[in-house]
C-alpha cells in the first residue's frame, strides 16, 4: 500500500535531511514518526526501501527503542516518568487520576484514538517531579491541578503546540556553584588558548590537570585522546554522550540548556587534540526540548567562525536524538545507535579510540567531561587540579533528588562527603542515599562519611536521598524493574537474569518470598556480575546486592515463615476451572498450607 | 563400629500428572530391586496401595502439578518426606502436559466439552469428586521445595538407582553425563 | 615457533587473529560454548564460554588470544556460572525435550547434560510464541530459540539473504523473518540455506524428517558435547595437535 501524501512528504524530507544511507536509519525513523503517530507497516516498508535496508532490520530497530512505536498510539501520547523519585512524589496517584479523567487504561489507546497513557523510564526531571512527556514534550511539577488542566486540554483536543507555555517550563535550580558553574565562557576563549598549543601539548595540559571521564568510570581523558590521536585512520570523530539516562540524574540537562557553548567548545578542543573534524552529539529523546536551543548554539558558533569547515579549528557538530533506550548511554551501544542500529553494546577490544563511529578512531566523552576539558584550558591545569582529591581532580556536578527540601544541582569538589552533601541539601535525616543511580551504590547512615570520588564512591552524578519513612525494599524493586525493562537482550545473563530478578522481588513483594528467594537473589546477582556483556548487566544486581547487605530487615519483614511458597496464589489458579464448572464446593478450593 | 542392622529407609512414591513411565523405569532397576528391598520399606506408593503418605525418609514424585488433587498429594509428601525428589521430565519441567500452558484453560474446557461434537453431551464435568484443573501445569519446584532432580523421559533405571544408592550410602546424590538425559 | 598462552595451567599455542576459545579448541582443549560456531565470527552473546583471562571474567570466544595470557576455564566458579546460564535458557523458552525432533542432537541439551544440569531451577516462563509452519520445507518453533544469532549470521554472511533479524529487547527479544508478512514462506529462505543448518537447538527444522535417527545413534548419544565439539573443531593445516 503506498504512503499517503503527508507521510511520504515526511519521509522525503527526512531523506533530504539525513541522506538515504543505512546508518541514518534511526534518525529517519525518528523524523518519519510524528509526535503522536506510529510507524505503520507501510512506513517501515517505505523506509526499508528508501535506505536499502532489509525490512526485518527496520522492524528490529523500530521495536528496540521505547519512543518508536509500531502500534497506533493516541493523538495525545502521555508517558509518565516512572523513576523512584516520581513515585515518591506521588506519580502513581496522578497517573490513576488522569486515567480516570480520560476514561483510559494504562498501556492502551482510549477514546477512539484520542489518548494513550503509559509509563516510561526516568525522564530526568527528578528535581521537579512527578514528570511526564506528552507527545515527547516534557512537563514537570505535576500535581492534581496540573493533571486536571492536562485532561481538559486533551478532552478539548487542543494541540500540544497550543498548550499554555507555563506547563512546559523546566526550571534549572543550581544550589551550589564551584569552578565549572562559576565559569563564564566568552565563546571561543578556550579555543584561543588551545590554538597557541600543538595538539600534543593540549593533551599534555589535559593530562596535567588529571581530568578523568565524568560519566562514572573515570578513565583518564588525556590517555583516551592520545590513543585516538595515535590510531591510524582517514578521519576521526568526537562523540558527546548526552544520553543522560541514569535514573536520578539531570545535571547534563542543566549543562545542555545553560552551558551549551562550554560543551561544544570542549568537543572542538578534543577535535583539535585528536585531529577530528566531525563531532556528534547524541541527545536523549527525553531532552528533546533542548534540541532547538542546542541547534541555535551551533548556528551561532558557525556564524561566529567558531564551528564549521572553515572555522579556525575546522570542526562541526551534528545533533542526533535518541529514541528511548538507557543502554545507549553505554559508549559502544551509543555508537551503534548513532550508526542507526539497535543499541547493542559491542565487543571490546577493539575500543572506540581505534574503532568507533563507523569503525573510525573516536573519542566518546560525557557532557560534563567536555565542559571540564574546556574549563581546564580556561582556568589552567593547576587551578583545576587544586580542587578535588589525589585521584579525582576538579569538581563534580551532583543531581540531588528525593527527600530533600533543596533539590537541584550542586557542584562540589571531589572528595566531598555524603554527609556534607546531605547537610547542604537539608536532608540530615536521610536513611539511605543512592549514589550514582541504580547502577551505582546504595549506602546507609553508617557510611555517610564516605567521599564522592573515583577512589571511594564514583558517580555519574545521581545523588538520590531516601528519608526515614521510605521503604528501601520498594526502591530496590523499582530499580530491578528498570533494568529488566532496559536490558538490550543480547546476552543470556542480563536478558534472563534481570527479568528473573524482577520476578523474584515481585514474589517477595507479594508476600510469597522465603529464604529460598533470598538465596535465589544472591545467585542471580552473582551471574549478572560475572557473566554479563556490558555495564548494564554488571550493575543490574547492585541495588538488590546493596540493600540486602544494608537493609535486610526490609526484606525479612516481607518473608513468609514457610521454607518455600509458590509465587502465586494456588486457589486463584483454580479460578478459571471454578468459573467453567460452576463449582464452589470445598474441594474446588486450595488453602495456603497443607 | 557399624550397626549390624541399620534401620530401613522409608520410601514413598507417587505419580501426579505423569504416565507412570518413571515408575516403570524405576522397576527396570531389575535385580537391584533385591538389595534395595533389603534397605528400604515402602510407604505410600502404587506398589503398596497405601493411600496416604506417613513420615518418610525419601519421596519420589513423577509428573507435574495439573490439578488440586496433585497439590494436596505434593503437599502431603513434602510435609512427610525428609528428602523429596522430582522424578522425570514432567515433574521437573511440567513436561508434555505443560504444553497446554499457552492455551487458556477456559477455552480448552469449552472446546473439549462444549464444541467438540464427540463429547459435547453433558457439558463441562462438575462432579465434586473430580479434581479441578489448575490454570497451568506446574513443575514441582514451583509449588514446594524440591531437594533433588532426576531428569529424563523417563529417567534411566541407572540414573534412578544412582540417586537412590547415593542416598542410601549417605552421599549427596550426583548425576553426570551420560546419566543426565532430558528425553 | 608459535606463541602460547596458559589454559588451566597448560600451554596452548595460537595463531594471530584467533580468540582464546578458537585456539583452545584447535589445541584439543574444550571450553563450553553455544553461540559460537567455527565458521562464523564469534559474537559472544550466550556467555557459556566465559573464562577468567588475566583475572577478569570475559567471553573467551571474543577475547583475542595473546602471548602468556593466564586463562582459567575449568573451575567450580565457572562451572556453576555455566550451569546457571543453561538453566536460564531452559526457563526462558519451552524446551520439552521428549517431544522435540532435535533431541539427542541439540547443543543446549548436550551442554546441560555435560555440565550436570538436572533442572531449570527457576520459574519457567512458558512463552507463547506462535510457530511458523508457513514454509513448504521448513518450520520454526520460536519457543525453542535461544537467540544465538547463528541463523542471522549465516543468512547474511553465507546465504546473502538477510532472512533473519531480531526485534524487541530484553526478555521480549525475538527472532523475526524478513518478509512483508513476517512469514518464512514469503521470505527468500530455502532448505539448502546455511541458515537452515546452523541452529544449535530445535528452533529451525526441516519438515517431514523428524525423529529419523534412532535413539542411541544421535549426535550426542555416543559422545558428550565436550568430546564432539573437539572432533568438530577446525585444525589449521600443518598445525600439530596438542
Amino acid at each position: 500500500m503506498p504512503l499517503n501524501t503527508k507521510t511520504d512528504a515526511r519521509l522525503q524530507s527526512a531523506l533530504r535531511q539525513w541522506g538515504a544511507h543505512d546508518h541514518r536509519l534511526l534518525q529517519v525513523l525518528r523524523a518519519v514518526q510524528t509526535p503522536a503517530g506510529y510507524l505503520s507497516a507501510e512506513v517501515l516498508a517505505a523506509v526499508a526501501d528508501s535506505l536499502s535496508v532489509p525490512l526485518a532490520q527496520v522492524r528490529g530497530v523500530a521495536s528496540f527503542y521505547s519512543f518508536l512505536s509500531t502500534e497506533p498510539v493516541g493523538d495525545f501520547r502521555v508517558q509518565f516518568s516512572d523513576s523512584i523519585t516520581d513515585r515518591m512524589d506521588g506519580s502513581a496517584a496522578l497517573l490513576d487520576k488522569l486515567c480516570r479523567l480520560l476514561w483510559a487504561e494504562p498501556g492502551h489507546v482510549a477514546g477512539d484514538g484520542l489518548v494513550s497513557v503509559a509509563t516510561t523510564s526516568c525522564t530526568g526531571l527528578c528535581d521537579q517531579g512527578p514528570a511526564m512527556l506528552v507527545n515527547g514534550r516534557a512537563i514537570g511539577r505535576l500535581n492534581h491541578a496540573r493533571i486536571e488542566r492536562i485532561s481538559e486540554l486533551i478532552l478539548a483536543r487542543i494541540p500540544v503546540d497550543r498548550w499554555p507555555a507555563e506547563l512546559f517550563e523546566i526550571v534549572d535550580i543550581v544550589r551550589r556553584r564551584d569552578l565549572l558553574l562559576k565559569c563564564e565562557l566568552e565563546p571561543g576563549a578556550a579555543l584561543t588558548v588551545a590554538r597557541r598549543l600543538s595538539p600534543a601539548e593540549l593533551i599534555g595540559v589535559i593530562a596535567r590537570a588529571g581530568l578523568r571521564g565524568r560519566g562514572g568510570a573515570g578513565f583518564p581523558s588525556a590517555s583516551k585522546w592520545a590513543a585516538c590521536a595515535a590510531a591510524p585512520g582517514p578521519e576521526r570523530y568526537i562523540v558527546c554522550n548526552a544520553d543522560e539516562g541514569e535514573p536520578g540524574t539531570f545535571k547534563d540537562r542543566l549543562l545542555l540548556s545553560q552551558h551549551a557553548d562550554l560543551i561544544v567548545e570542549g568537543m572542538t578542543l578534543a577535535g583539535y587534540a585528536v585531529g577530528a573534524s566531525h563531532g556528534l552529539l547524541y541527545l536523549r529523546a527525553e531532552y528533546l526540548f533542548l534540541r532547538d536551543g542546542l541547534e541555535q548554539t551551533l548556528a551561532r558558533r558557525r556564524q561566529a567562525g567558531l564551528l564549521g569547515a572553515t572555522a579556525a579549528i575546522p570542526f562541526d557538530v551534528e545533533l542526533h536524538v535518541g529514541a528511548g533506550s538507557y543502554v545507549c548511554g553505554e559508549e559502544t551501544a551509543l555508537l551503534e545507535s548513532l550508526e542507526g542500529r539497535r543499541g547493542i553494546p559491542r565487543n571490546r577490544p577493539p575500543y572506540p579510540v581505534t574503532h568507533g563511529y563507523r569503525d573510525r578512531p573516536t573519542v566518546v566523552d560525557n557532557v560534563e567531561t567536555f565542559c571540564a576539558a574546556a574549563l581546564v584550558l580556561l582556568a589552567g591545569a593547576e587551578a583545576f587540579r587544586k580542587r578535588g582529591t589525589a585521584q579525582s581532580q576538579g569538581t563534580k556536578l551532583l543531581s540531588v533528588a528525593g527527600d530533600s527540601p533543596a533539590r537541584g544541582i550542586y557542584e562540589f569538589p571531589f572528595g566531598v562527603t555524603v554527609r556534607q552533601v546531605l547537610q547542604a541539601a537539608g536532608a540530615e535525616d536521610a536513611i539511605a542515599v543512592q549514589v550514582g543511580g541504580p547502577s551505582g551504590t546504595c549506602i546507609s547512615v553508617d557510611e555517610f562519611d564516605r567521599q564522592i570520588s573515583f577512589e571511594d564512591l564514583p558517580t555519574g552524578g545521581a545523588f538520590t536521598i531516601f528519608g526515614p519513612t521510605r521503604d528501601i525494599f520498594e526502591v530496590a524493586r523499582s530499580y530491578a524493574h528498570f533494568f529488566a525493562h532496559e536490558s538490550c537482550g543480547f546476552c543470556t545473563p542480563c536478558r534472563v537474569g534481570t527479568s528473573l530478578l524482577a520476578r523474584v522481588v515481585d514474589k517477595i513483594h507479594a508476600g510469597y518470598g522465603t529464604r529460598h528467594e533470598l538465596a535465589e537473589l544472591e545467585q542471580l546477582i552473582a551471574v549478572l556480575g560475572k557473566g554479563s556483556h556490558c555495564g548494564l548487566g554488571h550493575s543490574a544486581g547492585n541495588p538488590i546486592r546493596d540493600t540486602l547487605l544494608r537493609f535486610m530487615p526490609a526484606y525479612e519483614r516481607r518473608l513468609a515463615s514457610a521454607d518455600f511458597a509458590p509465587a502465586f496464589n494456588l486457589d486463584a489458579a483454580l479460578a478459571p476451572a471454578r468459573r467453567m464448572t460452576g463449582r464452589d464446593d470445598p474441594a474446588a478450593h486450595l488453602g495456603e498450607g497443607s | 563400629m557399624s550397626e549390624p542392622n541399620p534401620p530401613r529407609v522409608r520410601l514413598a512414591t507417587t505419580s501426579l500428572a505423569g504416565c507412570f513411565g518413571c515408575h516403570m523405569s524405576f522397576l527396570d532397576i531389575d535385580e537391584k530391586l533385591f538389595p534395595l528391598l533389603e534397605r528400604v520399606e515402602f510407604d505410600r506408593s502404587p506398589l503398596t496401595d497405601i493411600k496416604n503418605c506417613g513420615p518418610c525418609d525419601v519421596g519420589l514424585i513423577e509428573g507435574g502439578v495439573c490439578n488440586a488433587e496433585n497439590v494436596h498429594v505434593l503437599r502431603e509428601f513434602r510435609a512427610n518426606c525428609k528428602v523429596l525428589i522430582a522424578l522425570g521430565a514432567c515433574a521437573i519441567t511440567g513436561g508434555l502436559p505443560a504444553q497446554r500452558n499457552h492455551l487458556d484453560l477456559g477455552l480448552c474446557l469449552q472446546e473439549v466439552y462444549l464444541t467438540e461434537p464427540s463429547l459435547a453431551r453433558g457439558g463441562i464435568p462438575n462432579d465434586p469428586e473430580l479434581p479441578l484443573p489448575l490454570d497451568k501445569v506446574y513443575p514441582l519446584h514451583e509449588i514446594v521445595h524440591i531437594d533433588y532432580f532426576i531428569p529424563g523421559c523417563p529417567p534411566s533405571a541407572e540414573a534412578i538407582w544412582k540417586v537412590l544408592s547415593d542416598l542410601l550410602a549417605g552421599h549427596t546424590p550426583y548425576l553426570a553425563e551420560p546419566l543426565i538425559r532430558y528425553d | 615457533m608459535s606463541q602460547t598462552f596458559l589454559l588451566d595451567g597448560v600451554a596452548v599455542p595460537f595463531q594471530a587473529g584467533q580468540s582464546v576459545l578458537q585456539a583452545a579448541l584447535a589445541a584439543d582443549r574444550y571450553i563450553p560454548h553455544l553461540c559460537y560456531h567455527p565458521e562464523f565470527r564469534p559474537h559472544g552473546s550466550c556467555k557459556l564460554c566465559t573464562a577468567t583471562v588475566q583475572g577478569r571474567l570475559v567471553a573467551s570466544c571474543t577475547t583475542p588470544a595473546a602471548a602468556d595470557l593466564v586463562v582459567h576455564s575449568d573451575t567450580e566458579e565457572l562451572r556453576a556460572l555455566r550451569r546457571t546460564l543453561v538453566q536460564m535458557l531452559f526457563a526462558e523458552g519451552n524446551h520439552f525435550c521428549p517431544s522435540c525432533e532435535k533431541s539427542g542432537s541439540c547443543q543446549l541439551q548436550a551442554l546441560g547434560s555435560d555440565l550436570g544440569v538436572t533442572t531449570a531451577g527457576f520459574r519457567h516462563y512458558f512463552p507463547d510464541r506462535p510457530v511458523d509452519a508457513s514454509h513448504p520445507d521448513a518450520w520454526i518453533d520460536f519457543n525453542r530459540c535461544v537467540l544465538c544469532e547463528l541463523c542471522v549470521r549465516a543468512s547474511a554472511a553465507v546465504d546473502g539473504k538477510d532472512v533473519f533479524a531480531f526485534s524487541g529487547r530484553g526478555l521480549s527479544k525475538r527472532l523475526i523473518v524478513n518478509s512483508p508478512s513476517g512469514k518464512l514462506a514469503d521470505s527468500l529462505f530455502a532448505v539448502s540455506d546455511k541458515a537452515m543448518h546452523v541452529c544449535p537447538v530445535g528452533a529451525i527444522l526441516p519438515k517431514r524428517v523428524g525423529f529419523a535417527v534412532p535413539i542411541g545413534e544421535r549426535r550426542y548419544d555416543q559422545h558428550p558435547i565436550s568430546e564432539q565439539a573437539l572432533a568438530d573443531a577446525p585444525r589449521a593445516a600443518g598445525e600439530p595437535d596438542v
